[in-house]
């Protein structure tokens, strides 16, 4: 800058960016959590998403508001419409003095199913315009047993680096160190109120010893939704050896076609011995025309990546539900023998 | 409502089993729209959506703000913004439709009449619901009316808000948890055993207080209640009663099932490691 003395416009300001620090929590608001949830339970089972409205402070991304968008129909005249509606939205939440940032999206999802490339797709499409968005995800089949499933993500940089290339040889993965751990990042929500509401929840209802909640984690059936997960994580396991047979085919050609090369190498070796005993010029020692050094294309590992990640979601989840019955159990027992 | 074809003056009955049920986002949204309002503004105006149940009913279930602008007993409210809105709302949640109108504040203010006119032509019969945000009266109320008209002949009088009953349902933000919801700031979303927890430990604080109320009433400490006593046996009495031998059976048949689950994803958690390992030795060809 050529004078640093003189007050700096707001322009020059944002032209001078400082390093981003990186996103550690999520603020959001008991009124975000609400309409998300309205809005998820009212279509359950139908998957349904929604705009993320609020503010990006420092390494806290706040989400102050949100509005649900109408169910997606494969029609590009209603699809212009959706553009339309957002657009709409936007204007009239501003007139009424909410933040109008987009900080991201949320969807709702069924047994933790989320982890698709529609996901990393929409995720690339917001990062394109928003330098830090986020996804909350919530899973109205959880609720039912007094959890409330609200996750944040983003994807890791250096996933999205790799993605933008379409680069998922498993030579770059290893050169970046990336397994299917490292492709989405949970952020830590943190829920806020604003003052107006805690007082008015603490007047409207007091403190009640027991609440719905409470029912919903001591009751003692979870079979329905422990088979729903089982049966999921058998239908993820047969996509992954789908997957890793595909891997084996590629890497039996890839031996394969190693073997031909060799041997099409020595053999122009032998050629050549005998063209200069010969006194003739030898031959070269590789040949591009030849389809055998074409190399073969190594199929991308995305798709195993995430099933994998979706696996150990789904093991996660039993775990969790296998610990909570274990409780329940012994709380009966103990019940029992008093 | 009262039309009618006698000069009398009418005072058309109240409509009698009318209630209206305000589901918690509505309050959260009221809240919110009341503390982002302008500068100048004192109160907030908006439209409440909702659906009315078979029983008459009124059942509130969404809100929005619609800007308003109030000078000397005059309301202008952005008529154009609340068509928009409920446009919009309406391709997301066609069932949801107008049923009325909130404005925060204590009671029916004088401006009330006119707007409550206005969403008169928008739905017949709509609900104004009052919240007071101001504390006025140093507790939170909220309070639903209804408007009949006080007519004579064709010649309009007045208009006289009701009040009707209102029913705050809280199930849905149970189900969060009210500790979400009450707190200003939640550091952590409580993952499954956590919840778990504390469940079992309200249960067990219920249950102590159970046995010293029995214990206080047994030593004469206080008298005894026949309805509590009730309850007490009906909920010793919910605990099937079972052979020692088979509810052993069955406790045990369940931990291993839930033992066999266990087992079953951390094998498959292993097999994910060391396809992992696998992979990335393959990668070395």
């Amino acid at each position: 800058m050529a004078n640093p003395s003189a007050p700096r416009s707001f322009l020059q300001v944002a032209a001078t960016e400082e390093v981003a620090p990186p996103l550690r929590v999520v603020q959001i608001e008991g009124l975000v959590i609400l309409k998300i949830i309205k809005h998820c339970k009212e279509f359950s089972p139908t998957l349904v998403t929604g705009q993320l409205l609020g503010l990006d402070v420092g390494s806290v991304l706040e989400v102050t508001n949100c509005f649900p968008f109408p169910i997606r129909e494969e029609d590009e005249e209603i699809e212009a419409e959706g553009a339309n509606y957002q657009l709409e939205m936007m204007r009239c939440l501003r007139e009424v003095n909410v933040d109008n940032n987009t900080v991201g999206w949320y969807q709702s999802t069924l047994f933790g199913r989320y982890q698709t490339v529609e996901l990393i797709e929409t995720f690339m499409n917001y990062q394109e315009n928003i330098r830090r968005c986020v996804c909350i995800i919530y899973d109205p089949s959880r609720s039912n047993q007094g959890v409330l499933a609200l996750k944040a993500l983003k994807l890791s940089d250096s996933f999205m680096e790799l993605y933008r290339n379409n680069n998922f040889t498993g030579e770059k993965l290893r050169e970046k160190n990336l397994s299917w751990v490292d492709i989405f990042e949970e952020i830590p929500i943190k829920v806020s109120n604003s003052a107006l509401i805690s007082t008015f929840m603490t007047e409207l209802e007091a403190d009640s010893p027991v609440t719905q909640c409470d029912y919903d984690r001591l009751k003692l059936s979870s079979s329905p939704f422990v088979e729903r997960n089982m049966e999921f994580l058998i239908e993820c396991m047969d996509d992954l050896s789908a997957e890793q047979q595909k891997f084996q085919y590629y890497y039996r050609n890839v031996s394969r076609q190693q073997a031909q090369q060799q041997a099409w190498v020595q053999k122009r070796r032998s050629e050549n011995m005998a063209r200069k005993a010969a006194g003739e010029e030898p031959l070269p020692e590789e040949d591009p025309s030849n389809p055998i050094f074409k190399p073969l294309p190594e199929p991308s590992r995305l798709d195993s990546f995430l099933t994998t990640n979706q696996i150990s979601n789904y093991c996660n989840q039993i775990n969790g539900v296998a610990g909570q019955s274990f409780s329940r159990l012994y709380l009966m027992k103990a019940l029992q023998e008093n | 409502m009262a039309a009618s074809e006698n000069t009398a003056l009418l005072f058309p009955s109240p409509s009698t089993s009318l209630s209206a049920r305000v589901h918690p986002l509505v309050i959260f949204n009221i809240c919110d729209c009341y503390v982002r309002r302008p500068d100048q503004a004192v109160r907030v105006i908006g439209t409440l959506l909702g659906s009315v149940l078979p029983d008459g009913t009124v059942d509130i279930r969404n809100s929005y703000a619609v800007p308003h602008n109030e000078f000397s007993g005059q309301v202008a409210l952005d008529i154009e913004y609340h068509h928009n809105m409920l446009i919009s709302h309406q391709k997301v949640n066609p069932k949801e439709v107008i049923v009325g109108w909130y404005s925060t504040g204590d009671g029916v203010t004088g401006g009330s009449a006119l707007i409550h006119e206005f969403y008169s032509r928008e739905v017949s019969n709509p609900v104004h619901l009052t919240v007071d945000t101001g504390f006025s009266n140093g507790q939170a109320s909220i309070k639903a009316y209804v408007s009949t008209n006080l007519s004579l002949g064709d010649r309009q009088l007045a208009a006289q808000f009701q009040e009707i009953s209102l029913d705050l349902r809280m199930v849905e933000a149970e189900r969060v948890g009210f500790d979400f919801l009450k707190k200003q700031s939640i550091d952590k979303i409580p993952s499954d055993l956590e919840g778990m927890e504390a469940s079992m430990e309200r249960l067990l604080a219920l249950i102590d207080d159970v046995y010293k109320y029995v214990d206080n009433v047994v030593e004469g400490g206080i008298p005894a209640d026949n309805s509590v006593g009730r309850f007490i046996a009906d909920s010793v009495a919910s605990i099937p009663k079972m052979s020692p031998l088979a509810f052993d059976k069955l406790i045990n048949d369940s931990i291993q099932d839930q033992l066999l689950l266990l087992y079953l994803s951390s094998i498959t958690r292993t097999q994910l490691s060391l396809a992992e390992k696998l992979n990335t030795a393959a990668q070395n060809l």
